[in-house]
């Protein structure tokens, strides 16, 4: 059944090539990819999800989609949710629907594909069958420097995409097998220094994937180029591919090899939360703003990743990366699309030549409000839950007698990224909504009545997990 | 039937269409390519029928001292299958391009003089086919020749245009170069095991007790097949002929010659790497140095180029590093991978319809934006947005991206290198397939992301139109569901 997630979107796709109405047919798809994936959450270890096409004999790939546990699960959840809100997002430049459409329903299919696929193989091909038109979008339909800002995550991508592949098929080459079922019995047989080097390989594959600093530089620029609906599917659901090929590839398969690379991953991920923290304080505009607040806060999820190499029976740390994965997807993608909506009506996103929005568009503050309070990580809202866990899982097996090691270091240090995600969404906030109105706030338009659609099923979603964040962690139980 | 009545009933075709052609009256030469491209299209059903001698051992013909230099299996019908089908694409491809051909030949208006542009093509494709079937070294350098020689004409073909003209001198004299290697090489490998026929010599090296001789007998040899599929330091004459050639004889270059070439190389070198070989060690040295270097020099002075079609040269001479890297990786098939030769053939099959998709969406920009440089795709998205898509997937396939035929092929090559425990050549392969990447990708930009100067719509042709769509669908296809192409090669 998994298989329908992924093919209704691509039919979609061709239906709209063939001339069918590009935003009915989207919405439609991503309607009925959302029913499908929220059913799938409530039967999801029986066997009629699985799916298994062989492609080809030697090596033997197969075209295979599953639930492997839990967290396939929950990123398929998010890809679905995010998925409806983004084509239900923003507005298609005239005569250019099927681009606009089609681009984002094949991301969805493409993220899918990648959280969904049980084959090692097709895990890499749906991710970068998703790039694609993500690098169209952007250099056709980008604000800005579009072209230099599209040729650049095209690059870092691509090359990322390569250096992961090598990885990907060293380890294979390994284990013999692509089926991820089975690749891990291989676990703990493979020799340390092949370890060392498949974990540099995947580090810095997913992490170029993933923004992690210092290979983060395409990222906030292309958030801000990008339209609407590619921000929000591309930073809240695709992004999230490198985490969870980490999670589900490196930490199993080569932990050896990862623990080698603890210290440089920490001082890293540090970068990504204090460095890029600071970056983002000094932003003059909201777009740029919220792309590297997606950055920075990739740096959490990596902590969460480092206490789970540090301390391999840390029951802690993969619920936390899970959910805080789960939590920033939803609200970033809520952030990109608000942040839309504010240029639409006011025509500027440039924080210096806004004020006292809140007094034309009542309804738009709000819900920015709800949206930038979760990225902080007001409790009651996803983000909290994510961050929380993240903390303590850091200090999980924490021996007071011994002393602080580097990871509750990097954790202490780390939570400073709250103060500072506090100061620029507050400064950013008060910069838009609050203080006197300006020529372009003074008549802007509020939400519409569809505007909220997209709005409330994300806040719905980071409520719901920051409430009852057993939703989602009764799930990735072992 | 039997299977030389392939060649020579492709032969035969050849003749006829040309004696057609001289003696037919009429102002339009498009019929020729029609005809033999039916024609060809019939020898290639023809292909899955034939037989050898292997299957009916009882017949007069099996006998024939023939089948000392002329072999028919698997592998030899699918290199004739190959053979056919590129030539079939290029004829197709020719009649398109009609209109630029007769302004170069011999008075601009009319198209008398390009009748035999369709009939040359043919008679190389019977040169492929018989060297897929190569047993015998002196049967294959004549196979060889009559390719080259019919080369020689095809690249300088558009006689009135400078660039042809300069291509096809370049390509008569470097090439008449390498046939010299290639007697001398197969001189000195006959001279040292006292035999040409390929099938005897594995026993004849196990004895040999210097092998120098040998060795360089080889040496030359690979120049000489380097100089064929574009192998460093002998792929100098490709960017250049490559541009000047007229491009449907440049697409014919790029696939037909290198592919047979390849096969050729296989045919030749399998003696030399097996187990009992006393030259295997210093054979596949030699392959991986030849490997890295073409590599390294395709894709890195690929980066610069602003013209497309010379863009597709540099293109090509990659392609070829990482066919040689997978020769150099030589293995056989295991329970767990394909075989060295069998990837060689899968990747020149899904190069086949990406590069042929290629060159026919080139053909038309250059018929309607009259150049074919990369500025001359600006825009293509808006003036013909299914066309632009289809040239999408075709470079993002040529460009190794999944899910598409050019993915598996790479990931083949990829696989049996890491296999071979070819580090430096996986490494290299790697940074290779990163910048190809970055090429292939900028004629993608060109096409969605820059404003044209002519947005002038672009119609094409029908046959153009099928086949574009028809390659560009397979390319996909081939991607997630490769078995079909690995059953031939069973």
């Amino acid at each position: 059944m998994l298989i329908l997630l992924v093919a209704l979107p691509i039919l979609a796709f061709l239906a709209i090539l063939l001339g069918a109405p590009a935003r009915l047919m989207a919405i439609a798809a991503a309607t009925l990819n959302l029913v499908l994936g929220l059913g799938s959450v409530f039967c999801w270890k029986q066997e009629v999800w699985n799916f298994s096409l062989p492609v080809l004999a030697k090596p033997a790939l197969n075209l295979s989609f599953g639930y492997l546990d839990g967290m396939s699960l929950v990123m398929v959840v998010l890809s679905v949710i995010v998925t409806l809100a983004a084509v239900l997002s923003g507005k298609a430049p005239a005569g250019r629907e099927k681009l606009y459409y089609g681009s984002s329903l094949l991301i969805a299919a493409g993220a899918i594909g990648a959280f969904a696929s049980t084959d090692l193989f097709f895990f890499y091909a749906f991710h970068e069958m998703a790039l694609i038109p993500t690098f169209l979008m952007i250099g056709i339909l980008g604000r800005g420097d579009r072209r230099g800002i599209a040729w650049k995550i095209t690059i870092y991508l691509g090359l990322g995409s390569l250096v992961l592949l090598a990885g990907l098929v060293w380890l294979a080459s390994l284990a013999g097998t692509y089926d991820m079922r089975e690749i891990k019995n291989i676990a703990g047989t493979i020799d340390p220094a092949a370890q060392k080097g498949i974990a540099a390989l995947l580090i810095i594959g997913f992490g170029t994937l993933v923004s992690l600093f210092p290979l983060h530089s395409w990222a906030a620029p292309a958030y801000a180029s990008a339209p609407a609906p590619t921000a929000m599917l591309h930073a809240g659901v695709l992004k999230k591919f490198g985490l969870y090929g980490l999670l589900r590839v490196a930490v199993p398969l080569v932990p050896e090899g990862l623990h080698a690379w603890l210290t440089p991953l920490l001082v890293l991920l540090l970068g990504n939360i204090l460095w890029v923290g600071f970056v983002t304080i000094s932003q003059k505009r909201l777009d740029t703003l919220l792309g590297n607040s997606s950055v920075m806060h990739m740096g959490y999820i990596f902590l969460a990743i480092t206490a789970l190499i540090a301390v391999p029976e840390n029951t802690l740390a993969l619920p936390a990366a899970v959910v805080l994965m789960f939590a920033h997807g939803v609200s970033i993608a809520l952030l990109f699309g608000l942040a839309e909506r504010i240029e639409r009506s006011t025509g500027s996103l440039d924080l210096s030549d806004m004020g006292g929005l809140a007094k034309s568009a009542p309804a738009l503050a709000f819900l920015f409000g709800i949206a930038g309070m979760a990225s902080i990580g007001l409790p009651g809202l996803a983000n909290f839950s994510g961050e929380v866990l993240v903390f303590l899982s850091a200090f999980e097996n924490y021996i007071p007698a011994n002393g602080l090691g580097p990871v509750q270091i990097t954790c202490i240090l780390a939570i400073w990224g709250v103060v500072i995600s506090a100061v620029y969404m507050l400064r950013a906030y008060r910069s838009i909504f609050h203080g006197s109105t300006v020529k372009s706030t003074e008549k802007a338009a509020d939400l519409t009545l569809t505007d909220h659609i997209p709005a409330v099923l994300l806040i719905v979603a980071l409520l719901a997990v920051g409430c009852f964040p057993n939703l989602l962690l009764n799930l990735l139980k072992p | 039937m039997p299977a030389y009545y392939l060649e020579a009933l492709t032969v035969a075709l050849g003749l006829i269409i040309l004696l057609a052609e001289a003696f037919v009256p009429s102002k339009q030469k498009s019929w020729v390519g029609g005809a033999g491209a039916t024609g060809l299209t019939l020898i290639l059903i023809a292909t899955f029928f034939a037989y050898g001698p292997d299957e009916k051992p009882a017949s007069a013909w099996a006998e024939w001292p023939l089948w000392n230099f002329y072999q028919f299996d698997s592998l030899a019908r699918f290199y004739k299958a190959f053979a056919l089908l590129a030539t079939i694409l290029v004829l197709l491809m020719a009649i398109d391009y009609r209109k630029i051909l007769s302004r170069y030949t011999a008075e601009p208006t009319s198209e008398n003089g390009t009748g035999e542009f369709y009939c040359l093509p043919v008679f190389a494709c019977a040169g492929m086919m018989w060297m897929a079937s190569a047993k015998d070294l002196a049967g294959a350098f004549v196979a060889l020749e009559l390719v080259t020689i019919t080369f020689y004409i095809l690249v300088a073909y558009m006689r009135r245009n400078v660039g042809s003209l300069e291509a096809g001198a370049k390509y008569l004299i470097l090439g008449a170069l390498s046939t010299g290697f290639l007697v001398y090489g197969i001189a000195w490998v006959y001279g040292s095991t006292g035999t040409m026929r390929l099938d005897l010599l594995p026993e004849k090296i196990t004895a040999l007790k210097d092998t120098v001789p040998l060795l360089f007998g080889i040496a030359l040899v690979l120049v000489a097949l380097g100089f064929k599929v574009g192998a460093f330091p002998m792929q100098m004459w490709i960017p250049d002929v490559y541009q000047g050639a007229p491009t449907p004889t440049t697409a014919f270059l790029s696939v037909g010659s290198k592919a047979a070439g390849f096969i050729l190389l296989i045919r030749f070198l399998t003696p030399f790497l097996g187990e009992n070989s006393p030259v295997r060690g210093q054979v596949l040295t030699i392959l991986l140095i030849l490997a890295c270097a073409t590599l390294l020099y395709g894709n890195l002075a690929a980066i610069p180029q602003t013209n497309f079609k010379r863009l597709l040269a540099y293109s090509s001479i990659a392609h070829a590093g990482f066919l040689i890297l997978t020769l150099a990786a030589w293995a056989p098939g295991t329970d767990s991978s394909v075989s060295s030769v069998q990837a060689i053939s899968f990747y020149l099959s899904t190069y086949l319809l990406m590069t042929m998709g290629v060159f026919f969406v080139l053909a038309q920009i250059r018929i309607h934006r009259d150049g074919d440089a990369i500025t001359d795709f600006n825009g293509l998205g808006k003036s013909n947005p299914l066309l632009a898509l289809a040239m999408t997937v075709l470079l993002a396939a040529l460009a190794g991206v999944p899910l598409t035929a050019g993915f598996i092929g790479k990931f083949f090559v990829f696989q049996l290198a890491a296999g071979a425990h070819l580090w430096a050549g996986l490494s290299i392969a790697v940074i290779a397939a990163a910048a190809g990447f970055y090429y292939y990708f900028k004629t993608i930009r060109a096409i969605w992301w820059i404003e044209a100067s002519d947005t002038s719509a672009i119609p094409l042709p029908l046959i153009s139109k099928i086949s574009i769509a028809t390659l560009t669908a397979l390319t996909l296809v081939f991607g997630i569901y490769p078995a079909p192409i690995l059953a031939l090669l069973k």
